[in-house]
């Protein structure tokens, strides 16, 4: 496996629609301060980019930020979906992840037992 | 931190955080199999002098809500308590260097861990920064860079779900 087979996806992508760029319909952030780490964020980020590839996810994007506090609570992540409250999970790991991605990110209904808050 | 990896990844959301479009890392393991040395240079926003000595010391940070950094101090105190070196170089509006070594038959040194999960996590989640990354050990080299990788993709995103399944066989076959 070669970088230049990666011509491929894109020769791909000029003839299918669903492989452009897609606006982005939800964005995960993801705690990545010190605290995140040490509790596990890696996990968890690589939980959602594991689902977001296997169940083909083009509108769905990951990010990280540093700013993140509540130690408590880590990894903590946000979801951000247009025109909805955002979501707050607390003490997440790989398992809670790929349940909130089959129940909220693809069905639309949050995992109440990890949400922390709702803004 | 469990992991020589979670050092990493955190000075690397150092630099994220202090707006670094390009972060580039070395680990490298000597031949001779005496140390291990961990290099992170960003063109981010950079630090005074004084700044940079302050980072330091564990009572230190700029973060909103709360007063302890412990990022540095940690990755700085794992070094020195294993018989390595830690520096860190900065200058406002041009960027930060830090260097840690760690003595590889110390036996408090914890392993390197999982760097195939931490290049790919750091990558996609990411995508406007570009990375490069180097991996010398046992004479085995191993080098990425995002730049290259954006240069065949053209207009196709980097965290596109093709593009990881791409780049996560891409490190399993050659890391
Ligand atoms: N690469 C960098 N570029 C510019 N400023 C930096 C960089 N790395 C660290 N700093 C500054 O040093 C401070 C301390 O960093 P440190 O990682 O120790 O703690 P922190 O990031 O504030 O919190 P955390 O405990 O979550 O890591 C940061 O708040 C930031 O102001
Ligand atoms: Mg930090």
């Amino acid at each position: 496996m070669k970088l230049e087979d990666l011509k491929k996806i894109r020769e791909k992508a000029e003839k299918d629609v669903e492989l452009r760029q897609k606006q982005a319909r939800i964005r995960i952030v993801v705690g990545m301060g010190t605290s995140g780490i040490a509790a596990g964020a890696r996990e968890v980020i690589r939980a959602f980019v594991d689902e977001i590839a296997k169940r083909n996810l083009s509108d769905v994007v990951v990010t990280q930020t540093g700013e993140k506090g509540l130690a408590s609570q880590e990894p903590m992540i946000e979801v951000y979906e247009e025109g909805k409250p955002v979501v707050v999970y607390g003490n997440m790991d790989a398992e809670k992840t790929k349940r909130v991605v089959a129940e909220h990110i693809v069905n639309g209904s949050p995992v109440s037992e990890y949400v922390i808050e709702v803004r | 931190m469990a992991e020589i990896c979670a050092h990493i990844m955190d000075v690397a959301a150092n630099s994220i955080t202090a707006e670094a479009k390009k972060v580039d890392i070395f680990i490298t393991q000597d031949k001779n199999q005496v140390m291990l040395t961990v290099k992170v240079i960003d063109d981010g926003k950079g630090m005074t002098r004084e700044m940079s000595e302050k980072v330091q010391d564990p009572f230190f940070s700029t973060k909103t809500g709360r007063k302890v950094g412990l990022g540095i101090p940690l990755l700085k105190g794992t070094a020195e308590h294993c018989g390595g070196d830690f520096y860190l170089k900065s200058k406002i509006g041009e960027g930060t260097e830090i260097f840690a070594s760690f003595a590889l038959n110390h036996p408090d040194l914890p392993p390197l861990g999982n760097l195939r999960d931490t290049i790919l996590v750091m990558i996609i989640s990411n995508p406007g920064v570009n990375f490069s990354f180097s991996y010398t050990i046992n004479g085995k080299e191993f080098t990425l860079d995002t730049e290259e990788i954006k240069a065949q993709l053209g207009d196709v995103p980097i965290n596109h779900p093709e593009v990881i399944k791409f780049l996560g066989q891409y490190l399993d076959e050659n890391l």
